[in-house]
């Protein structure tokens, strides 16, 4: 299992104060989201894809996770130019596909590529340890917090212990199938990674007891915001509340 | 099972977003300091057991197993979800930030309904009920989370309608295959390692 596959970068985007890149990314994601104007979606394609490039990412390996995020989104073009409603344009067989719906298609794709590409230059850019840090710092309960940090720390651990249990099924010539035995074997498997995963939670839970654990992480690292940071803050923010403004007063 | 980023409507995405707020605020409020490591290993583990590819037919699945997650966290499985949702958010761009509440509920919300419906009724002497109800508890989370996700999208706009519909069809079969998955899972557990149940005297 590879974790912070993006984070690994020196560009502006990666270097750039956690904190603002959560509080960015939330603006952003949630304006888009609720956006239907075409001038102010047009806007946030082009502010992801400049982040993006910022970002110097591998836009092969950014290509790839979108084709996956878009199955989804793939089901629902199915339907929507045949469901919406609205002025005919064309049909097959039986169903009509009309302007509008495809439209109302076209614009769900977009936004949903669009805060993709914009979570991925600003969050994955940065370690998600980091990001539990910044999210610490954005008054994140702490108890969530600290779940999110065991889980990551024991998501690799597990997943070993997962190949393991799988390379010992394998051995014993194991060859999954449409059928009861794969189905038991299967539920066995994942019986048994519960368990391990439950005596190695003992295992934590006393040794950080001996080490006097109560439920406080200290937090070494504390983040300042550079020149830089602010800067790109103002612009990012001039952006996203233009964005908001075309969206809901300029376009009223 | 994710709904995408930019498809729901803004009151479909608030109200999930409470919901969600609700259930994790209980959930951590349930959840005391001692328990966070036992919490975010089994959220690990779970984690882990979605990424299976379970063979079905022609294709493969991937399983949810909120029923079973509900019966061994209980309230915990909000917060639990919420984090694996958000860990899978970041790692592989499934879901995102908007849909964080929304996608939460639709998987925590059965979870809960299974804890409840199921979780304290695991030690019944009796094995043939203990296989019926681990087998409802997997296969109605699906169930469950399937008819959310389409209300979510029927609640967006009429026009979903169709696609809703085939949505909750296709997830007949994962509803099978997951009651299958959970009830053997819960019979090796209860032989094995009944505390991870809650479950103080081993029944059978």
């Amino acid at each position: 299992m590879h974790i912070d596959n993006f984070a690994s970068g020196d560009s502006l985007l990666h270097r750039l104060d956690p904190r603002l890149k959560i509080v960015i990314a939330v603006l952003f994601s949630v304006i888009v989201a609720v956006a239907d104007k075409s001038l102010c979606l047009a806007t946030a394609v082009c502010f992801s894809l400049a982040l993006l490039l910022i970002a110097r990412l591998s836009l092969r390996e950014v290509f790839l996770r979108l084709l996956v995020v878009n199955a989804f989104i793939l089901f629902l073009w199915l339907f929507l130019p045949f469901t919406y409603g609205g002025e005919k344009l064309f049909s097959i067989g039986p169903l009509d596909a009309t302007r509008d719906g495809i439209i109302y298609a076209l614009q769900i794709t977009v936004k949903s590529n669009t805060i993709v590409v914009a979570l991925i230059a600003l969050l994955a850019t940065t370690p998600i340890i980091t990001l539990g840090h910044a999210l610490s710092h954005l008054y994140v309960p702490s108890k969530l917090i600290h779940l999110l940090f065991f889980t990551v720390r024991y998501l690799q651990v597990l997943h070993l212990e997962y190949d393991r249990l799988r390379a010992a099924m394998k051995i014993r010539a194991f060859r999954p199938g449409t059928n009861l035995h794969t189905y038991r074997s299967l539920s066995y498997l994942i019986g048994m990674l519960l368990i391990k995963s439950f005596d190695r939670a003992d295992r934590i839970r006393k040794a950080m007891l001996c080490r006097g654990f109560h439920g406080e992480f200290y937090l070494l690292s504390h983040f300042k915001l550079q020149k830089i940071d602010v800067v790109m803050l103002l612009i990012m923010m001039l952006v996203v509340g233009g964005m908001a403004s075309l969206q809901w007063i300029i376009l009223k | 099972m994710h709904i995408s980023e930019g498809v729901l409507s803004p009151p479909v995405l608030v109200a999930g977003a409470a919901l969600t707020a609700a259930g994790v605020a209980m959930g951590l409020k349930k959840m005391d300091n001692e328990s966070i490591p036992r919490v975010a290993v089994l959220t690990a583990a779970f984690f882990v057991a979605s990424l299976i590819r379970v063979p079905l037919g022609p294709s493969a699945v991937h399983l949810v197993l909120n029923g079973l997650l509900g019966i061994v966290l209980g309230w915990a499985a909000f917060p639990a979800i919420l984090v694996g949702l958000a860990l899978q958010a970041l790692l592989f761009q499934f879901g995102g930030l908007t849909t964080l509440g929304v996608n939460t509920f639709i998987m925590a919300g059965p979870a809960i309904l299974c804890y409840y419906l199921f979780g304290r009724s695991l030690t019944s002497k009796h094995p043939g009920l203990v296989t019926a109800m681990a087998f409802s508890s997997g296969f109605l989370a699906i169930l469950l989370s399937s008819l959310l996700l389409a209300l979510c999208l029927i609640f967006t706009g009429e026009s979903f309608l169709q696609a809703a519909k085939v949505l909750v069809l296709a997830h007949l079969p994962v509803m099978f295959l997951e009651g299958l998955i959970v009830a053997f899972c819960l019979a090796f557990l209860m032989k094995v390692k009944p505390e991870l149940l809650g479950v103080t005297h081993a029944a059978g």
